[in-house]
């Protein structure tokens, strides 16, 4: 039998069409909340050597949504990180970086609400340290208190459908599954629940954690995610800016693939030239 | 004693929360700055008015990079 044996993951449903309308030029916004935005991909200003090399990285991701976090005020610290997001530009999205229980981050995301004056909230509930993974009871209680208190909450999940449709129900504005662990650049470990994720909620699928490189970002993309979040695959690369660059091309063919609908995978050759016409040679 | 960032600080109680961020030389109208006292947070139009108590724990948060 030479039939497709998988009707591959990557792209499309089980018969190989598509399942995003193909977006027209120039109108394929994502929607988040009540906000669109041109950019599909979203970035961690963590990292960077400095804040020239993550204002100029800004510009060459082409990003319009960046993470920032609440530190103790450093008296010695040079120069202002909110200095330069300002001139990008771009929209903040605070995060509750560090904190282990619902408590502690529901108290960071109402700080981050006071300090940068944006209900929006990257949502972190840490539960091991070394690996960083969420944890998901936590993490399901302050979502659903801070939902309560009026913030749009972009959760940092795990990469379970159940538990990403959990947090779109309690009102999450999106999910943000992680594709392996944060700063790990281990790519996306199950692709097969990240593209279960899509299905399973109604709200923008934001691949977080764990993108290592452009082809990551592309095949988040292919998977059906509507947007993808890189910190450290940009802001620990060798060229922080040039990978900026390819981050963006990435997310974009990416979409553009997803769209198209990727033909099915096939265990055996399927000549692309066709056999009519061949001649006979004596 | 009142603790500010996790250290004991000459702080005093009476003093206003606008007070110790001069302290730390954070402008009352620094943007990406915010204030937690005893785990509540200290909105930015209460800074000049809201007095510290004795054993007051102070926190002062400014944006940082982060993912």
């Amino acid at each position: 039998m030479r039939d497709a044996i998988d009707t591959s993951l990557a792209g499309g449903t089980a018969n190989g069409a598509p399942t995003t309308a193909a977006p027209a030029a120039g109108v394929d916004q994502l929607k988040i909340a009540d906000r669109t935005f041109g950019s599909r991909l979203l970035l961690g200003t963590g990292g960077f050597p400095s804040l020239a090399i993550l204002g100029e990285a800004i510009a060459a991701s082409g990003c319009e949504i960046v993470t920032v976090a609440l530190r103790r005020v450093d008296p010695g610290a040079r120069g202002s990180l909110i200095d330069v997001l300002a001139d990008a530009g771009v929209e903040l999205l605070p995060n509750t970086a560090g904190c282990h229980t619902a408590r502690d981050a529901v108290l960071t995301a109402r700080l981050a609400r006071e300090a940068f004056e944006t209900p929006w909230v990257k949502l972190e509930v840490i539960g091991d340290e070394d690996t960083l993974l969420p944890d998901a009871p936590e993490l399901l209680r302050a979502a659903e208190q801070l939902v309560d208190e009026g913030f749009v909450v972009l959760p940092y999940t795990t990469d379970d459908p159940v538990l990403a449709r959990r947090l779109a129900d309690v009102g999450c504005a999106a999910v943000m599954p992680l594709g392996s662990p944060i700063g790990s650049g281990m790519g996306i470990r199950n692709p097969y629940n990240i593209a279960l994720i899509r299905e399973a909620v109604d709200v923008p699928v934001v691949l977080d954690a764990g993108v290592g490189t452009a082809s990551d970002a592309a095949l988040a993309m292919e998977l059906g995610c509507d947007a993808v979040m890189a910190a450290s695959a940009i802001s620990r690369a060798q060229d922080p800016v040039r990978m900026a660059r390819a981050m963006r091309a990435a997310v974009q063919a990416g979409r553009l693939a997803r769209a198209a609908g990727r033909i099915p995978r096939r265990l055996y050759a399927s000549a692309s030239t066709p056999n009519e016409g061949l001649p006979e040679f004596p | 004693m009142i603790r500010l960032n996790g250290q004991d600080s000459d702080v005093r109680a009476g003093e206003s929360v606008a007070e110790v961020l001069g302290r730390l030389d954070v402008p009352s109208d620094a943007r990406g700055v915010a204030v937690a006292v005893d785990g509540e947070v200290v909105p930015r139009a209460q800074w000049d008015s809201f007095m510290l108590q004795e054993h007051a724990r102070v926190e002062v948060l400014s944006a940082m990079q982060g993912g």
